[in-house]
């Protein structure tokens, strides 16, 4: 059943859409991670431009965050205060950067911006996830080996000025590192569609040092707001947020989720983690060779009227 | 010699008045729906004649369909630091978002260079790109002209019109499902020896209904209401999923 997309202005076909939701849904719910990083280069292989995958892929990530924070805020697994704080960062990170996404479209770059942001973090997340896994195997495989060290040096951290209690999380430490964090998170949010928690959950945890219970909700509070605001700005300056897009996205993105849990439930955490790890360099490889490689049409139309 | 050219004068111009289009279309408004995947119009009309089927020559027919004109950005990749970057962009003044043109033959063989000027037929011609700079424009212009061929937005049917007796005649035109709303202009041609004897234009118009109307008028006329829309409508439908998923369960 073909379907016409209102804004995305392409004609698709709503099952395939759906498959795509629930394919990254099942991943999202064996993994544990949002899927925003997946969803938005496997657009852009089915042919939705680049400037609508990412404003709806925001779009979809508050839908598919919203009940997560919901149980979160239940447990009070949520740390209210150190979310403001990232959130403030994440808010001006994100209006930074869908202006940098406005100015680039004009220029006919956003595309080659969009592209070379995901090679690199995917790169760098798919790689280390693969060496890290690796030796998680190995370390299982000879038994009875020194537990795994936790780092602890956060001297230069504690150093910073602006002070600043966290009560859930237990922490007395400036507010400098949380917003420069929520500021990198709400840039690739506007401009790659990414909830932007694989990078804030490694950073929570080595960086600012916070528990790992108050973690997972303290990011998800932290990226239904932000990815919310840059749906609102990519809506109001770029009117590329698709809803129809949106809404089939996240339907079958919702069902994929409930059986990806159940089928990681039944998986090793070492298996899953090399599994995603590889899946994630692949879609890296596919992006990066786009850009290496000469194209078969070196021309490419746009908008006229600016330059 | 005068004499000649007095009868000249006298015969040239009757085969225009004497051989006239009526023609008619499968349907004169395309309705851009949810599950639009493109369309087919059917043209078709009759030659109508006063006076018996004149002998210079055969007749031909040549049917343009004409999608709105928009600026077009023409952008060429360059390899830099080791990978394929835009580089160069030159801009389209004015291209017809689509374009067809069918015709009984070649059209070279139907249709003179000036007449091709003056009404601008081909595709080439339709095409308005005043220099803007770079220094080769022909090549970003034939580029635009090559990538919507491929995307089914250009489209040259030569012999797909079908024309019977010298009367009759019809062809169809596949329009695909990226289309742009407006009007589209619809010319039909006689011509007879490259020369154009008669002309017939008329309009389909081309718009987004219901749903896709209302989405996207939103979207452009009050983006911040449609922005926080799309939140409330995508947070409800991914509660109302899961909820339904969790009554199946249970």
């Amino acid at each position: 059943m073909q379907i016409y997309l209102p804004i995305a202005e392409v004609s698709v076909n709503a099952f395939l859409l759906l498959g795509l939701g629930g394919l990254v849904g099942v991943l999202s719910g064996m993994f544990g991670v949002g899927g925003g990083f997946l969803m938005t280069p496997l657009l852009f292989f089915i042919g939705i431009p680049p400037a609508v995958a990412v404003a709806t892929e925001a779009n979809q990530i508050v839908a598919s965050s919203f009940s997560g924070v919901l149980a979160h805020l239940k447990r009070k697994t949520v740390d209210l205060r150190m979310g403001t704080v990232l959130l403030i960062g994440g808010l001006v990170g994100a209006a930074a950067g869908v202006q940098v996404f406005a100015i680039l479209t004009a220029l006919g770059q956003v595309d080659l911006l969009v592209r070379l942001c995901y090679v690199v973090f995917l790169g760098l997340i798919g790689g280390l996830m693969f060496i890290e896994s690796l030796r998680a195997i190995r370390r299982a495989r000879a038994a009875g080996d020194a537990p795994v060290p936790r780092r602890k040096h956060r001297g230069w951290i504690h150093a910073l000025p602006f002070k600043m209690r966290f009560r859930t999380s237990g922490l007395y430490i400036s507010v400098i590192p949380p917003l420069l964090v929520g500021l990198l998170v709400g840039v690739l949010a506007a401009i790659m569609g990414v909830g932007g928690g694989f990078i804030m959950v490694p950073a929570m945890i080595y960086l600012l040092g916070m528990p790992t219970k108050v973690v997972v909700g303290t990011s998800l509070f932290q990226i239904i707001f932000v990815t919310g605001f840059a749906t609102l700005l990519h809506a109001t300056t770029n009117y590329t947020v698709d809803m129809v897009l949106a809404v089939l996205l996240l339907v079958g993105g919702v069902i994929g989720a409930q059986i990806g849990t159940r089928i990681g439930v039944k998986m090793k955490a070492e298996q899953l983690r090399i599994l995603l790890a590889i899946m994630v360099l692949a879609v890296c490889g596919r992006l990066a060779l786009d850009l290496l490689l000469e194209p078969a049409e070196l021309y490419s139309l746009g908008n006229g009227g600016s330059h | 010699m005068k004499r000649l050219l007095l009868i000249l004068a006298l015969i040239l111009p009757a085969p225009a008045l004497a051989e006239q289009v009526v023609a008619g279309l499968s349907r004169d408004e395309i309705a851009i729906t949810t599950n639009f995947d493109g369309s087919e119009i059917l043209i078709f009309g009759a030659v109508r004649r006063e006076a018996p089927i004149p002998r210079s020559g055969p007749l031909e027919v040549i049917i343009t369909v004409e999608g709105p004109d928009r600026p077009v950005t023409v952008r060429r990749k360059d390899r830099r630091f080791g990978i394929w970057i835009n580089t160069d962009a030159a801009e389209v003044d004015e291209a017809p978002t689509f374009y067809a043109v069918s015709t009984t033959a070649p059209l070279r063989d139907v249709l003179s260079d000036t007449n091709d000027l003056r009404h601008r037929i081909s595709i080439r011609r339709a095409i308005r790109a005043v220099g803007s700079g770079v220094s080769d424009q022909p090549s970003f212009t034939r580029a635009l002209i090559r990538i919507r061929e491929e995307n089914g937005l250009y489209q040259l049917n030569e012999g797909a019109v079908s024309l019977r007796d010298d009367t009759l005649f019809d062809t169809s035109v596949r329009l695909p499902a990226n289309l742009v709303e407006g009007s589209y202009r619809t010319r039909i041609f006689l011509t007879r020896n490259r020369e154009i004897i008669a002309e017939y234009d008329t309009v389909i118009a081309v718009r987004k209904v219901g749903l896709e109307r209302l989405i996207y008028n939103l979207a452009h006329d009050r983006p911040l209401i449609y922005g926080i829309l799309s939140l409330v409508i995508a947070i409800a439908a991914g509660w109302l999923a899961s909820a339904v998923f969790r009554y199946i369960r249970a």
